[in-house]
């Protein structure tokens, strides 16, 4: 078993826990991603690792609790555990030389993105985040950003917490005023990335995207995961998650996104409570 | 004088029109009096071309010997001196190129039923047998062993009885490989998979899941963790699309995904577990080699209407 030694709430509809795993934690890197299971018979869910600490053997994971299973796992407190808890998954997050980066964070991908900002303002790159979400309650992470960004701005659909409007909307007056980053990352929900990619092409600014598609192993065994970069047909377990957002056919991640919805709906009609 | 028929003794099997809908194994086995009479077609040849055809060299005529004279635990130990596995390679070996490829008696007629005749010796062995372990003289050298396919079972179950250290790992959250993920219960249940694991863990091969190698842990980690030798059993890898348009489209599955979705992840007990498995009206399966099939008669079995293999 996996043990949760940390929990909290976050809002609504997003939980962070700290879990021992000591393989991830002692290998782990900003960018990659674990697979865990509740139980017998559960689903192997994917998640970006939001944290870990090498000495206390942990490993953050923050999840929406969206469907059957991330709603179960909700229910674990300090103390239960995991089953299954494997990894660390997929590449690290590629870094080059830059001189200043600007992270875009949508609703529950502040957490991927928090790990890949430490990390590069560790390495003396100087930070600054959008964190968007879709009200005051859905902007997470705020304060931890502050520790390490210059500039943490937060945007909210409807006003109610920073300014009122979209993140790219931050993204785009920033540049326009004469702001200038070398590389952007942005990790959210597929529409929204897709969306600040339209806007950084223009810019001309590079941007890292970090996807999680539907997948079971994890290991590239199954190719459930395809995502089309560049014209070429990619794994996103083992040739990302993270991927250039230039180069992402995101419709096809938001069609393939879709495929079980169905099943998804019936499962929770019928397991759930 | 040995049973000079021509067939081989049919293998009892659910009605084609009951198993296309359940998960239930097709074959049920032989019973001791048809494994008798099956043996007896058996010459015993001096060559025993059979055994050149094995891979893992079990002494054929030798255990066949012993089921016709229905002394079935005798044939049990004879054939696990050489596999560790019967219950599985009795299932899903592919015989027809292997022991039974290469039987005399298959010149003229059919060949004899090898792989029935180990299925049911093994079978025999797990509902009669008794279970007794080796003394084994440990040499206190640590073996790594990756991946808990057949092929790292195999190796981990050889090196124990030598009396090594084994460690197997495993990427997934469940051992056997391809046995769990791969080869549909119908073909191959999951019990027996977990038995035949349980005779190697039972020899003290230690299994770890959830740790996959390379990335969890890596080779070098595992030399200076004192590992002294360590076997590779990874498996066949990324599956391979056929490049054509539109095969990112809803639909289309990799044969590794959909069946994994139906084995590993249980997708057969449709309501009774979480994961989703969608195979519509009508499916086309491209390929036709083991894994085609298997993923045809999953679709079938699973509602499909009409199924049709494309190759």
């Amino acid at each position: 078993m996996y043990k949760i030694v940390k929990k909290e709430v976050l809002n609504q509809a997003v939980i962070l826990m700290d879990v021992e795993a000591p393989y991830v934690s002692a290998r782990c890197e900003a960018g990659q991603f674990v697979i865990v299971r509740l139980g017998e018979d559960g689903e192997r869910i994917p998640l970006t690792i939001a944290d870990f600490d090498r000495e206390k053997n942990t490993v953050t994971i923050v999840f929406q609790t969206v469907g059957y299973s991330t709603k179960q796992m909700g229910k674990l407190e300090v103390g239960d555990g995991f089953d299954d808890f494997v990894g660390p998954l997929g590449k690290p997050a590629p870094f080059e030389k830059w001189d200043r980066v600007v992270g875009i964070a949508g609703g529950v991908g502040a957490a991927p993105l928090y790990p890949q900002l430490k990390k590069l303002s560790e390495q003396g790159v100087r930070c600054d985040v959008i964190i968007g979400g879709r009200s005051a309650e859905f902007v997470i992470l705020a304060e931890k950003f502050k520790e390490f960004c210059e500039n943490v701005y937060i945007m909210t659909d409807d006003g109610s917490l920073g300014e009122k409007g979209f993140g790219v909307d931050k993204l785009k007056e920033l540049v326009a005023n004469g702001e200038k980053y070398d590389h952007a990352i942005a990790i959210g929900p597929l529409i929204m990335m897709k969306f600040v990619v339209l806007a950084t092409k223009e810019m001309n600014l590079p941007t890292a995207v970090s996807l999680n598609p539907i997948m079971i192993d994890g290991t590239g065994m199954c190719g459930g995961c395809r995502v089309t970069v560049g014209g070429e047909t990619k794994f996103a377990c083992v040739d990302g998650p993270d991927f250039d957002g230039f180069l992402v056919d995101f419709d096809e991640c938001m069609k393939r996104q879709t495929f079980f919805k169905e099943e998804e709906h019936e499962c929770m009609m019928k397991m759930g409570e | 004088m040995p049973n000079m028929s021509l067939t081989k003794v049919p293998m009892p099997q659910q009605e084609p029109d009951v198993r296309n809908k359940n998960f239930e194994e097709v074959a049920t086995g032989y019973t001791a009096e048809m494994a008798i009479e099956e043996a007896t077609r058996c010459l015993n040849c001096k060559h025993k071309p059979c055994v050149t055809g094995c891979p893992v060299n079990v002494p054929i005529p030798d255990f066949i010997e012993h089921v016709a004279a229905g002394e079935f635990e005798k044939a049990y130990e004879v054939i696990t001196s050489e596999n560790a596995l019967p219950a599985i390679c009795g299932r899903v070996c592919p015989q027809e190129n292997q022991c039974e490829g290469k039987c005399v008696r298959g010149i003229k007629g059919e060949a004899v039923s090898i792989g029935r005749l180990e299925r049911f010796v093994a079978d025999y062995h797990m509902a009669n047998g008794l279970k007794k372990n080796p003394d084994i003289e440990k040499n206190g050298i640590k073996v790594a062993v990756v991946g808990s396919g057949p092929a790292g079972i195999t190796c981990a179950g050889e090196l124990a009885k030598k009396g090594y250290d084994v460690t197997i790992f495993e990427a997934l959250h469940k051992a056997g490989g391809v046995l769990s993920y791969g080869i549909p219960e119908f073909r191959l249940p999951k019990s027996l998979v977990a038995k035949e694991l349980e005779n190697v863990t039972d020899l003290g091969v230690d299994l770890e899941t959830n740790v996959v190698v390379g990335r969890s842990i890596t080779v070098d980690d595992l030399f200076e963790k004192g590992y002294q030798a360590v076997f590779l059993g990874t498996g066949a890898g990324l599956p391979n699309f056929l490049r054509i348009p539109g095969e990112n489209l809803l639909g289309v599955y990799s044969a590794n995904e959909f069946l994994t979705r139906v084995n590993l992840m249980k997708g057969y007990k449709k309501g009774e577990v979480p994961t989703p498995v969608k195979v519509g009206k009508k499916v086309a399966v491209v390929g036709a080699g083991n894994v085609a099939m298997d993923a045809a008669r999953t679709a079938k079995r699973l509602g499909a209407e009409e199924v049709y293999i494309i190759y």
